[in-house]
This record gives structure tokens, C-alpha cells and sequence, in this order.
């Protein structure tokens, strides 16, 4: 296992030894030691490896990620996981704004709380809160499912595409063309695998609501030309 | 962007450790404002007596007069105490009036940064540390502490344009954000009394929390109105002679982190502002609510 104390070596070094890794890397398992509210650590990884993070970190933690397990044993700043491709990023603790924001692919799990914009424009990742969210989340939303175990803030979904919304508890409010709708079996099998690979146990499918686009706003509706 | 730091202590055995604290919460938050710093401490007050600071572009000769006056007009009980382009001129209550007036008429070139019993604010253009450094920041102690680092959006980088900005007794705000209502509401302030020295948005909104507190609500309850009354993007730490407040925009695009221990409640535009502090591994951390008003009294 490769341990980098970012105490003693910048974090420019450490994104640089990360950013060798390619498939069948030797070193798989890797650690980094006091982050103390780094910005953009382990950003832009494109390998298999696995990095735990000893500590919170600040901006941007795991953008981009490709392949790769990052686990944040803390809290993380704006922008986790934004624009993640695949792989899975945890973070233990909570998560500050647009969390997963226009992520394409992989699983981002948030243990804590997740603050606002919470995969806005999203396009594809997966997204487990076991908290709450903010307002404002999953705004123009295009694909990926988002499962919050806790309340959503806000204007939830606003100007939502196809991205698949699960809240198990309170909505404070729901967004223009945001809907709740119905939950199908297609829908209850994702909330299984999905938790299944977040690690939750002891929740089912059926503690949720499922939300999604009205789809009003897809076509230009002639009645409001007036407007115009 | 501009950074915040804030520092308010529960535990007063701290006190002598405010100052260290804050510089090393400051001194992380430098790339976030790099082009001018301040910060005000509320130190130790002393029962009858008043501080006022004082600003000059050219401290040695003002502040020279300025001792030579204190001395000359029977005023000896006046203690003026330099810090680099600062200094605080410690008074009698009672006669902080008429210093205020002899300052105004016969010494116009040093400015009044503030007033009060506890509050002293230094703030100055240049690089958040190197400001730290030139006001040894890190020697100064009291019961609380805001600094704020600045990149400037609406008005010019300036001495008088840099935070805290304090427009009433003990009072001071920072802010990480802009407003786009401050034109109407400075004109609206103006009409209701309250007076301006600078372009800037953020003194609106110290002005208008202040004038709120002179109708008689207190800190919390101004906050609370200000949600209604100010618009724009917005993170606003506060302070008073006892007190220390937080609030965010309802939109809240501007970062707030706090921790809360036994012993002190802290406020950081990021994480990294808090890292150093404490027992910070087992303190409470969490992001403030949108449109929620914070409020620590002590």
C-alpha cells in the first residue's frame, strides 16, 4: 500500500503519482494522510485503484473519477465526484454543494448529509444519500438515479430530463415539471442493486417515492407564445 | 470569492489565544481574497473607558499631532496605542464624544474605523498575512475574532473598501457575496439618518443591521429582517460586544463552514480554515442552512 502524508508532499505530486496509474497497476491500494480541507484531491484518477482519505477534504475531491474507489473518511467540500465517469467515490461524512454535479457514470454514496444542488445536471452517475439534501437538487437532471434516504430541500428536480428521483422521506418542495410519479417493479429493482452497492441494509424500496420530469417542458407549448 | 474566518470562544481561559488562532484561520484563506485583509477583535474592555480606532495614510505625522493635541487640550487620561497605519486611542466614556468631535474638526485626515468598549478593527490593502503580520495580529486577544480576505467586486480596492466594516458601537460585519440592491437601500438609509463613507455594498448591509438594532431589535432579529429586506448573494458573519452571528442567502452559493466544540464556535468560508483549530477531529462540523440565522452569545 502507497501512503502519502500531504503534511510532508504537495498535492500536486500526489494527483501527478495517481495520474501514472493505469489498468493492472501494482499499487492498488493507496492512503493520504491529513488532507486538512485540500482542494481537488485525487481528482482526474483513470485506474482501478482504491484511495482512502484520511481526513475531510475541500474542493473538487474525486472529480472526474474513472474506475476507481475513493473513500473520504470526513467530510467533503463543493463539487465531490463532479463530472464522475465510473468507478465509486464514499464519503462518510457530509457533503457540501453540487455533490456528483454532471456526472456521467459510477456511484457516488454520501453517508452524511449532502447540501444543495446535489447532482445538478446530472447525466448518468448514481447518487446514494443516507442524509438529506438541499434545495435546488437534481436540477435539469438528465440521467442516473438519485436515492435519498433522508429529506429533500427545495425546489427538488427543477427543469428535470430523465434522471430517476427516490426520497424516502419529506419533499419540502418540487420543482417546475417535477412530478411525483409511479413507482414500478423496474424501479424497485434499482433501489435494491443500488443500495445493495452503497452498503445500505435494512431499507426497502417501497419507504420511497419515486420523482421524474412532467415533461411539459420538452416542447415549445403554443399557448405561451403570447409571452414571447 | 473573498474568505471569512470567525472565531467566538466559549471558554475564557482561551483568551490570550484568540488572536493565533484567527491569524492561522486567515492566513489559509489568502488565494480566496489576496488583494486586501482585516479583522476586528473584540479585547478585553475596561469599565468607563472606550476605544476608538483610528486609520491614516500617513500614520507617523497624524498620529504624532494627534498625541501632541491629546496632550495640549487637558485630554492626558486619552491613551493612544500605534499598530503600524492603525492605532487605538482608549478614552473615557464620557468624553468620547467630544474626542470624536476634536478628531473630526482638527485631525480630518485619520478616519474612525470604530467605536466601542471591546471592538478594535485593522484592515488594509496588501496580502492577507503580510496584513496579519504588519498589525501582529497574532498577539492580540480577546473573547471573539472576524477577518475576512478580500477579492473585490463592486467598489475599489481601498483601505476603507476592505472588511470588517463597523457603523455602529461594537458592531462589525463581513461578507462573501454581493448585493444589487444597495443603491436603493444606501438612499433609503440615508434618508433614515444613517451615514455612508465608502461605494460598497457591504456597508449597506452594515448599516442597515445597525440601523435595524437602533430601532431597538437585537442582533438576531435584524439578521432575521435583513433575510427580507437585502438581495443579492451573500455570507454575513457579525459580530457585537457579546455576541456573534451568521446567515446565508437563501440561495447560498457562498461556501460557510462551522465547528462547535466545549470551547469555542468557528466559522470558515472553507474547511481548511478550521483544520488547525483544537480539537477540531471531534468538534461538531456542518455547512450552515440557507436563509437560517446563527446566533452565539456569551
Amino acid at each position: 500500500m502507497r501512503t502519502i502524508d500531504l503534511a510532508q508532499s504537495s498535492l500536486r505530486d500526489l494527483n501527478e503519482d495517481l495520474h501514472r496509474q493505469t489498468d493492472g497497476a501494482n499499487e492498488a491500494q493507496w492512503e493520504i494522510l491529513n488532507p486538512r480541507g485540500a482542494h481537488a484531491v485525487a481528482v482526474g484518477i483513470d485506474a482501478p485503484i482504491h484511495v482512502d482519505v484520511r481526513g475531510s477534504v475541500g474542493y473538487y475531491c474525486a472529480g472526474m473519477n474513472k474506475k476507481a474507489s475513493v473513500v473520504v473518511h470526513g467530510s467533503a467540500g463543493p463539487g465531490v465526484a463532479e463530472n464522475m465517469m465510473s468507478g465509486k467515490v464514499v464519503i462518510k461524512g457530509d457533503a457540501s454543494q453540487y455533490a456528483g454535479a454532471t456526472g456521467r457514470g459510477g456511484l457516488l454514496v454520501i453517508e452524511g448529509n449532502a447540501s444543495s444542488r446535489c447532482g445538478i445536471s446530472m447525466k448518468g452517475i448514481d447518487i446514494v444519500v443516507r442524509g438529506n439534501i438541499g434545495h435546488m437538487s437534481a436540477f435539469m437532471a438528465q440521467s442516473g438515479h438519485l436515492i435519498v434516504l433522508g429529506d429533500a430541500g427545495d425546489a427538488l428536480g427543477d427543469s428535470i430530463y430523465e434522471a430517476k428521483l427516490f426520497v424516502r422521506g419529506k419533499v419540502k418542495s418540487l420543482g417546475s415539471d417535477c412530478i411525483e410519479k409511479e413507482m414500478r417493479d423496474e424501479h424497485r429493482d434499482a433501489l435494491v442493486r443500488l443500495l445493495a452497492e452503497a452498503g445500505i441494509t435494512g431499507v426497502k424500496p417501497d419507504e420511497f417515492r419515486r420523482y421524474g420530469s412532467a415533461r411539459k417542458l420538452y416542447n415549445f407549448n403554443i399557448d405561451n407564445a403570447d409571452a414571447y | 470569492m473573498c474568505g471569512i474566518v470567525g472565531l467566538f470562544l466559549k471558554n475564557s481561559e482561551m483568551e490570550d489565544q484568540l488572536g493565533g488562532l484567527l491569524e492561522r484561520m486567515l492566513s489559509t484563506m489568502c488565494e480566496r481574497g489576496p488583494d486586501s485583509a482585516g479583522f476586528a477583535v473584540y479585547g478585553p474592555a475596561t469599565k468607563g473607558r472606550s476605544k476608538i480606532t483610528l486609520q491614516s495614510a500617513n500614520a507617523k505625522t497624524d498620529f504624532a499631532a494627534l498625541n501632541s493635541s491629546l496632550t495640549a487640550s487637558k485630554n492626558s487620561d486619552a491613551k493612544l496605542s500605534v499598530h503600524d497605519t492603525h492605532a487605538v486611542l482608549t478614552v473615557p466614556t464620557d468624553k468620547l464624544e467630544a474626542v470624536k468631535r476634536m478628531l473630526r474638526e482638527s485631525h480630518s485626515s485619520i478616519r474612525i474605523m470604530a467605536t466601542g468598549d471591546a471592538i478594535e478593527i485593522y484592515k488594509e490593502v496588501g496580502y492577507p498575512s503580510e496584513v496579519a503580520r504588519r498589525f501582529d495580529l497574532a498577539h492580540m486577544s480577546g473573547s471573539h475574532a472576524i477577518g475576512h480576505t478580500r477579492m473585490a467586486t463592486e467598489s475599489a480596492v481601498t483601505t476603507l473598501g476592505a472588511h470588517p466594516f463597523s457603523t455602529g458601537a461594537d458592531q462589525c460585519l463581513v461578507h462573501n457575496g454581493s448585493l444589487s440592491n444597495h443603491n436603493g437601500l444606501r438612499r433609503e438609509l440615508i434618508r433614515n439618518g444613517m451615514t455612508f463613507e465608502t461605494e460598497n455594498d457591504t456597508e449597506v448591509a452594515a448599516s442597515y443591521l445597525s440601523w435595524r438594532m437602533q430601532q431597538g431589535m437585537n442582533l438576531r432579529e435584524a439578521l432575521e429582517k435583513g433575510l427580507d429586506d437585502l438581495d443579492g448573494f451573500f455570507t454575513f458573519v457579525v459580530g457585537t460586544k457579546t455576541g456573534f452571528g451568521v446567515v446565508r442567502d437563501p440561495i447560498a452559493c457562498k461556501p460557510a463552514v462551522m465547528a462547535e466544540t466545549d470551547d469555542y464556535v468557528a466559522f470558515g468560508s472553507e474547511y481548511r480554515a478550521l483544520a488547525g483549530l483544537p480539537g477540531i477531529d471531534t468538534a461538531k462540523v456542518w455547512e450552515p442552512e440557507p436563509a437560517t440565522v446563527y446566533f452565539w452569545q456569551r
